[in-house]
């Protein structure tokens, strides 16, 4: 994909010098590395409220405004943004059951997906632009793509901050949340709200057609591994952020897609979670863990008392 | 003696901690149930039972402040029932937890205590002895770091609990905790609540659909159906003649040896649908 005047050599501290010398994989690494996080961390909020499905549509519905961004000589991205966050306002709107509509999402996807085409078609530069919105392009992203990301992404974060428990909560236990007080109709607008913004940026590392990749699988390892929701985002996250560096550093001498460097580490490690990962094991570790907790727990009673 | 009699009344006003006068409730152009009476004070173990659709989960939104009345009034510690009301606990009828939440229980108990709040929890320590200290409450404390989905029913509906009792509630709202549950889980969970009414003076409102694992333990009924409600101890409401004379249509209530009864009648003439 790049050049073949790179060797691969078994030092990788040269090798990673080498690859920083060239500006675009500087730029693939930032914000590879910032969408990472991102998609880590929204990522697991749409596995708990099993919005994954909803989560696709918005990023097909994505693929729409993206085109039409094109068509006007306009980034794509803020396309993506536009049409995402619209989309994701709207299926909040039409109710928390909305999101589980498989049929409903399917239909407005595809024709989502069909409006992109027009764009596309009606687009008469290269075809490359589409090409990349579908699978991804994160090796020709700009500077200017990268202050974007960085920018969305730290609205993310403060907005996690701070609804960080709430979104946990009603993603977990809506109806107990409710009764508390939280605002289940607030809370799915702006839980869509963060998904479309997290879709947005995602795509340019993995394309609309693969969004799930980033923002649902390593999630959903995740949520398999890790017993406290904190754990699993951080598991979550170093899953995302290893599959898109190595993916990287794999593109750098080979000359194949990023997104399918991505796509395969994601799919292999998911396998090795879901049927390698001895779960017998872990249920009895599960075991000793609690009987030490427990053990641990009762002793510091004691001491208090 | 006067006096005494006033201070009794006065005393057993103010521990009247639910007061229904009047009531009526239902959604948008159908009115589920009307005409309700009842008040419960401090440390009443009280079922609600009743067929299905006859409007006991109603009863418990009315009582969140999820729902408003259609008629009447309803009065939780001597105001209208606001959302959010920490002073009460609530455990809803499903629960969606799916077979791959690894999430395990003190975590959920933990959120019931803080999931409500902004921003990040700067004690977490404490946040997770005080969840610690509601499962151990309903016998629990070595479910704490099991996860979610590897737990039966009857466990599930004590994690439940523990969540509803981690904000030290004074009123249980429990909707049918018992209908997933065999009758030996069940007579274990109603024990459970029983021991959790007497020890922290806790009103508990339990629905159910059969009265009988519950009828050693209980304090009032509310007896729903047909769009009417009746209220009181156990032996005055659950008589032939009191649901006849409530209904207008012929009840029977049959009690075996073993003080187990059976409402015959009523379920024939249940049409709200």
């Amino acid at each position: 994909m790049v050049t073949n005047n790179n060797i691969f050599s078994p030092n990788l501290l040269a090798d990673l010098q080498q690859m920083f010398q060239y500006q675009f994989m500087q730029h693939a690494f930032e914000a590879g590395t910032v969408i990472a996080i991102i998609a880590g961390i929204v990522g697991y909020l749409v596995v708990l409220r099993r919005s994954a499905f909803a989560s696709h549509a918005l990023s097909h519905i994505g693929f729409a405004g993206a085109a039409g961004a094109v068509l006007l000589g306009v980034n794509p991205i803020f396309g993506l943004l536009t049409f995402t966050c619209g989309g994701g306002v709207g299926m909040a709107v039409l109710g928390p059951r909305a999101v589980n509509r498989d049929v409903q999402i399917g239909t407005v996807l595809a024709f989502m997906l069909g409006l992109g085409v027009l764009f596309i078609s009606l687009y008469t530069g290269y075809a490359t632009e589409a090409y990349s919105i579908l699978f991804g392009e994160i090796l020709g992203i700009s500077n200017n793509d990268v202050l974007v990301t960085v920018a969305a992404s730290l609205v993310i974060l403060a907005a996690v901050g701070i609804m960080y428990r709430p979104l946990l909560f009603a993603s977990l236990d809506e109806d107990v949340a409710e009764a508390k007080g939280l605002s289940m109709p607030l809370l799915g607008i702006i839980f869509m709200l963060l998904v479309a913004v997290a879709v947005s940026i995602a795509v340019q590392v993995v394309g609309v057609l693969l969004i799930f990749s980033l923002m649902v699988t390593p999630a959903a390892m995740a949520r398999r591994l890790a017993k406290r929701p904190r754990n699993a985002i951080i598991i979550s996250v170093f899953i995302a952020l290893m599959a898109t560096w190595s993916s990287l550093f794999i593109a750098f001498y080979e000359p194949y897609p990023v997104s399918f460097f991505i796509t395969s580490i994601v799919f292999v490690s998911y396998l090795f979670v879901r049927y390698v990962y001895p779960s017998r094991i872990c249920l009895e570790c599960r075991e000793k863990f609690s009987s030490l907790y427990l053990a641990k727990h009762l002793q510091k009673k004691h001491h208090n008392i | 003696m006067n006096s005494v009699d006033t201070n009794m009344i006065t005393d057993a006003v103010q521990q009247e901690i639910v007061k229904a006068e009047n009531l009526a409730a239902g959604y948008p152009g159908k009115t589920v149930w009307q005409g309700a009476n009842f008040s419960f004070v401090r440390g009443e173990f009280v079922a609600i039972i009743g067929p299905n659709g006859a409007g006991k989960t109603l009863l418990m939104r009315l009582l969140l402040g999820l729902q408003q009345p259609i008629r009447g009034t309803i009065k939780t510690f001597n105001s209208s029932p606001k959302r959010g009301n920490p002073k009460i606990g609530y455990v809803p009828q499903r629960h969606l937890i799916d077979n791959d939440t690894n999430i395990e229980c003190i975590e959920l108990v933990r959120l019931a205590f803080s999931g409500n709040k902004w921003g990040f929890s700067l004690s977490s320590k404490n946040e997770r002895k005080i969840a610690f200290d509601a499962l151990e409450a309903v016998g629990a404390a070595e479910l704490a770091h099991q996860p979610l989905s590897a737990l039966s029913g009857g466990e599930l509906q004590r994690i439940f609990l523990a969540e509803a009792l981690v904000s030290n509630p004074e009123i249980l709202l429990l909707d049918e905790p018992l209908s997933n549950l065999d009758i030996r889980r069940a007579k274990e969970l109603v024990q459970l609540v029983n021991k959790v009414v007497r020890s922290r003076n806790v009103t508990a409102l339990l629905v159910a659909h059969d009265i009988n694992p519950l009828l050693p333990y209980l304090d009032k009924v509310v007896y729903m159906a047909n769009g009417k409600a009746a209220t009181g101890k156990p032996k005055d409401v659950l008589t032939s003649e009191s649901l006849t004379a409530l209904y207008g249509v012929h009840i029977e209530v049959i009690q075996d040896s073993r003080g187990n009864v059976a409402i015959i009648g009523i379920e024939d003439h249940h049409g709200d649908e």
